[in-house]
């Protein structure tokens, strides 16, 4: 009998699970259907910035910037943190004014974020090509994570609170009665043999787990696993490719990011530059298989962002989901049927990064009950009112 | 093999590493990979992952596992001949 199953060991599973434990909840088990770091919290960029267009995403993300600086010390782990800035790029006018409006509204928030003309940028990243670039914005305070040991942290802290993590468990089904879950259907699963896709097996029979409360924080899966429940999400999967190139010595301070193209790199504390770019269209669905055309058109990117680059070589590359909603928020809190579900997903291409503070949040919403203006407005049935958010700082 | 006997070159992961993670819970090969960090430095497991797989079999009993799922390009490529090359049909 477990009191919180949470569905996803994900980062968004894991904070929660954590900060359930600590506020005293016990009998906490987190499942998923793969190796920890299996979904996009092990496949993502790591970047972490407060740089958002919407007053909401800013708030929330100074906070999780403080959690990302004491993290260390709280968990015990290096997660490489590293406070290099991100530099956002505009090509166009439009792109320009709306990053203006943007900055103004960070600075109203307390963010030291500022624009910056092209001598400005060329002293940020002295090999940064600026012609067609019309102006950056620049908040010192963004920065990168290494995401493995930042998913290790928060699983081995939520152990040592008495959190159960059961990793290869994947919830096939519900078993319901009078609008409430009673019980989750785990069936056990293994690593498919010789499969580029990362894909896991069925490994023996399903069995019914007793509980009180579910959190659903599966990431691009969470629409299949809420539809178990019948409960219909509008988020879509959407592939989403990255890859790093051999170490260099450390030469790039912040993460750079151009919403024309998606384009985006950074230099992990390994010394790899890791990056991604908008390729389209990507396959249906949950696909997790890497393409030659994602690299071609990043190392185009790149080459012409940072000419020099050319001569570095790119290791490897992978592959991992966006959860993308139709108004680019969050889908987050408890649903009107059943009445003990909980949701926490659709965070688009920035979900690593709000995990330390929507963890926070989620615990306290799943533990008391208590809904707050966030959830109100982040909830489910804003796309049945018609009452969508807005972010237009979202990369890729 | 010495607890410090080096198992991945690239990314500095000996027997002890492989170990401390098996003891930490984490039994299968993708989990030891995220866990130490082997198989993700210049030769991409190449040179290290038939190593830590025995490892693993010997210390889990089970049968060695498959390779870790394998990451493209096969070799390092420069981003200048990468950012050369057409684009393919098949994505
Ligand atoms: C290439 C790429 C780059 C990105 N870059 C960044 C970035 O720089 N910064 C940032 O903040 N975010 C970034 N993101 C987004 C970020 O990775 C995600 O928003 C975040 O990791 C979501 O965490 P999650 O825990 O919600 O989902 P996930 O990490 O996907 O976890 C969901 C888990 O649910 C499990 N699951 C699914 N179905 C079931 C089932 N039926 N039963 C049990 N378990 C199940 C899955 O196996 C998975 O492990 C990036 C994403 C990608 C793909």
């Amino acid at each position: 009998m477990a009191r919180v199953v949470v569905i996803g060991a994900g980062i968004m599973g894991l904070a929660t699970a954590y900060n359930l434990a600590k506020r005293g909840v016990r009998d906490v088990l987190v499942v998923d259907r793969t190796y920890l770091c299996g979904g996009a919290s092990g496949r993502n960029g790591g970047g972490v910035r407060a740089q958002f267009s919407s007053e909401t995403n800013i708030r929330l993300m100074r906070e999780s910037i403080a959690i990302c600086r004491d993290f260390a010390t709280e968990m015990k782990i290096n997660v490489w943190f590293r406070q290099g800035g991100y530099l956002f790029l505009a090509r166009s006018a439009e792109r320009a004014r709306a990053l203006e409006e943007n900055v103004a509204l960070q600075n109203r928030c307390g963010l030291p974020t500022r624009m910056v003309d092209a001598a400005e940028m060329r002293k940020i990243v002295p090999e940064l090509a600026t012609e067609g670039v019309r102006a950056a914005s620049f908040n010192p305070g963004d920065g990168v994570v290494f995401p493995w040991p930042f998913v290790w942290g928060y699983a081995r802290a939520a152990e040592d609170l008495g959190v159960t993590i059961r990793p290869f468990t994947e919830v096939v089904g519900f078993e319901t009665s009078n609008g409430r879950i009673t019980g989750v259907r785990l069936r056990p699963t293994r690593l498919s043999p010789l499969d580029a896709s990362d894909e896991v097996l069925p490994a023996g029979d399903a069995t019914t787990e007793a509980c009180d409360e579910v959190v659903i924080c599966a990431g691009a899966w969470s629409p299949k696993v809420a539809a178990l429940l019948g409960v219909a999400l509008p988020n879509k999967p959407h592939r989403h490719e990255i890859c790093a190139t051999e170490p260099l010595k450390p030469w790039l301070g912040p993460l750079v990011a151009d919403l024309t193209d998606g384009l985006y790199f950074s230099q992990s504390m390994r010394g790899e530059i890791v990056g991604g770019v908008a390729v389209d269209p990507v396959p249906e669905g949950i696909n997790q298989q890497s393409s030659r055309r994602f690299l071609t058109t990043y190392s185009r990117a790149l080459v012409g962002a940072v000419p020099v680059l050319a001569g570095v070589r790119v290791l490897r590359q992978w592959a991992g989901c966006y959860d993308l909603t139709p108004d680019g928020g969050p889908i987050v809190g408890r649903v009107a049927d059943p009445t003990n579900l909980t949701l926490a997903c659709g965070f688009m291409g920035h979900g690593f990064m709000m995990a330390p503070v929507m963890g926070r949040l989620l615990a306290e919403h799943v533990d008391t009950g208590e809904t707050s203006e966030l959830f109100a407005r982040w909830s489910l049935d804003r796309f049945a009112r018609g009452d969508l958010v807005h972010e237009n700082m979202i990369i890729g | 093999m010495t607890a410090k006997a080096m198992l991945c070159r690239c990314e500095d992961v000996t027997l002890d590493e492989v170990m401390e993670a098996l003891e930490a819970g984490h039994q299968d090969i993708e989990s030891v990979k995220r866990y130490t960090g082997f198989g993700t430095g210049w030769c991409q497991g190449k040179q290290c992952v038939v190593a830590c797989a025995r490892v693993l079999a010997k210390a889990t009993g089970k049968a060695p596992q498959l390779p870790i799922t394998p990451r493209p390009p096969l070799h390092p490529v420069a981003l200048g001949v990468l950012a050369s090359l057409g684009d393919s049909e098949e994505g």
